[in-house]
């Protein structure tokens, strides 16, 4: 039966291998080397490319050709990238906020309601993203959950218009992936060993100094890796700027599938896909070299 | 472990001095945390009952949208294209997943292990709108045009990962002394990898595919833009509802879309649960 095998074993590890190799390095590797290639090539004005090269994407970024055809700067797509990073950012920082609490509020339970919580938490970021998006417009809209009742009391008397804002994108995206933050953040938490904070008891440390000199320094990887694992979805969304920015409010992630879908500028597309790229390959170096950092640290401890 | 959470968690009976690591407000703030977690999910299913003709004004109580979006063929249509493309890409990436996590899990180190990892681990670092792009432009550069096959193909390598992962954790905490004793007792290599390691990675396995299954289920984006005329599937369905007006019958249909999904991660949840325990005691 085993005979097909092959009969070495490093036969048999790239024999089981390369299945793996084989799907993604042609329908993910290879796609993005050409997606790159593509990025310094001419537009084919009905989508695709022209094979000429040009950095005509790239300068695309920063600048634009006036009546003149004299190059001048155009800080409109740089203005949507700075949003990008600031509304991502601004997401992580909520979902830290808000996670961080409620990763450490479980850790205090017993163990099997800690693993109902959990439970609870994976339900959410297991369904689909865009349903839980939309049912966002049924509750910040015009007439929506929120504003009705209000309207009704007569505490507002013309609607908040909290839709298309962004405001509204910073809180579908926090609701996107906050399970993100709360994961890895109760991960390491569930680690710590709480006889450290009797002893910062003992020594006259404070609730306040507990927190932040013990528990917070502890479990720092988690903290870390919950922020990497929220911003770089973040920059890259689509779904929450589409429905919850109407498509005005334009993200990274909305800017790249317009570019695809409406504008037909493929190499610009790329261009930009590029950026998102290396903006997720800063932010995983970043944080490998923290890890590496602290493993040096605890080591020499 | 658990001798070190009983310390504070007995203490937690005597509510007028908070034992230490304690805080006041943080079960309220867990409260408000998981009302926000939820209301979006109850909001959407309550709407889905509105038997008005839009989701935002509240017309009395009706089933009217469940039945209306039955009848609707195109949703027929993009539900059997979400189950096709789902079956399809769980088996595909399941298998291509196991066979990888039992050479990574059990193949000892070798050169290239690292790479091999990160290659496969490649989509889930990947933004999935630049994974999309990607895929769209290396399709149409080879002038690939399979329809619900391109769509396949792309699910397929964004499972990879997911089906991996839980394999790889149950053969990194699987004992290998059963699989040695089969081979004590002269079973092939074949045999003992058939009738021993087989049965005991089984629910390794099922977790990796009913994990891609719903990741397929739910994928979006790369859908969108892989998946030409005719290969809509429901997410992608869902979404030209919403941009054409909002009626409940989006409710109704990401209802059981939610639904779904929810009973799929439960099932999940209870047999890694048990899984837990067996490999325990």
């Amino acid at each position: 039966m085993s005979n097909w095998l092959p009969k070495s074993a490093a036969g048999r590890r790239w024999l089981g291998l390369a299945p793996s190799y084989f799907v993604i390095g042609i329908f993910m590797l290879v796609p993005m080397i050409i997606m790159g290639v593509f990025s310094f090539l001419e537009p084919n004005p009905y989508g695709g490319v022209k094979p000429v090269g040009s950095l005509a994407a790239y300068v695309k970024l920063f600048f634009e050709y006036d009546l003149e055809d004299n190059l001048v700067f155009n800080p409109g797509y740089l203005n949507i990238i700075l949003r990008s990073f600031q509304l991502s950012f601004g997401a992580t920082l909520l979902c830290l906020i808000f996670g961080f609490p409620v990763a450490y509020y479980i850790t205090l339970q017993p163990e099997n309601r800690r693993n109902f919580y959990i439970y609870l938490i994976t339900i959410p970021f297991w369904t689909n993203l865009l349903i839980r998006t939309f049912a966002w417009i049924i509750i910040l809209g015009r007439g929506g959950v929120i504003e009705t009742p209000l309207l009704w009391a007569g505490i507002i008397e013309d609607s908040l218009r909290m839709m298309y804002t962004d405001g509204a994108i910073a809180i579908g995206l926090t609701y996107s992936y906050l399970p993100l933050m709360v994961l890895p953040i109760y991960a390491s938490l569930e680690k710590l060993d709480f006889r450290l904070l009797e002893a910062a008891s003992d020594l006259y440390a404070n609730r306040f100094e507990i927190m932040t000199k013990v528990v917070i320094p502890l479990c720092k990887p988690g903290i870390i890796a919950g922020c990497i694992l929220v911003f770089i979805p973040c920059l890259g969304a689509f779904i929450a700027p589409n429905l919850l920015g109407g498509g005005k409010k334009l993200m990274l992630g909305s800017l790249v599938q317009f570019q695809f879908a409406s504008a037909r500028n493929w190499p610009f597309g790329s261009a930009l896909s590029m950026l998102l790229l290396s903006a997720v390959v800063v932010t995983l170096i970043f944080y490998a070299r923290a890890a590496r950092k602290r493993e040096v640290t605890e080591g020499s401890a | 472990m658990s001798d070190q959470m009983q310390q504070p968690s007995s203490g937690r009976k005597g509510k007028k001095a908070l034992p230490v690591g304690h805080y006041r407000g943080l079960g309220s703030w867990a409260v408000v945390f998981f009302i926000f977690l939820y209301l979006p999910i109850v909001v959407l299913i309550f709407y889905s009952f509105n038997a008005n003709r839009m989701v935002m004004n509240w017309g009395g109580f009706g089933l009217d949208w469940y039945l209306k979006a039955f009848q609707n063929d195109d949703i027929q249509q993009a539900v059997w294209n979400s189950l096709i493309v789902a079956t399809v890409s769980t088996i595909v990436a399941t298998t291509i997943a196991t066979m990888g996590a039992l050479v990574l899990a059990r193949g000892g180190s070798f050169r290239g292990k690292t790479v091999s990892l990160g290659l496969i681990t490649l989509p889930l670092m990947v933004p999935e709108i630049v994974t999309a792009v990607a895929v769209l432009i290396f399709f149409s550069a080879i002038h690939l045009n399979w329809g619900l096959g391109n769509v396949i193909i792309a699910h397929i390598t964004f499972c990879i990962p997911f089906a991996f992962m839980p394999i790889r954790a149950r053969l990194e905490g699987m004992d290998t002394s059963l699989e040695q004793a089969a081979r004590d007792l002269y079973a092939s290599p074949w045999e003992a990898f058939r009738f021993v390691t087989v049965p005991l990675l089984m629910p390794g396995i099922v977790a990796g595919a009913m994990l891609s299954f719903v990741i397929s289920m739910d994928d979006f984006i790369i859908t969108l833009m892989v998946g030409g005329a005719g290969s809509t599937t429901l997410p992608v369905y869902i979404y030209s509802m919403i941009r054409r007006g909002l009626t409940p019958e989006i409710n109704a249909v990401s209802t059981l879309l939610l639904l779904v999904s929810i009973a799929i991660v439960t099932a999940y949840w209870i047999l890694s649960k048990k899984t837990q325990q067996s490999t325990v005691h």
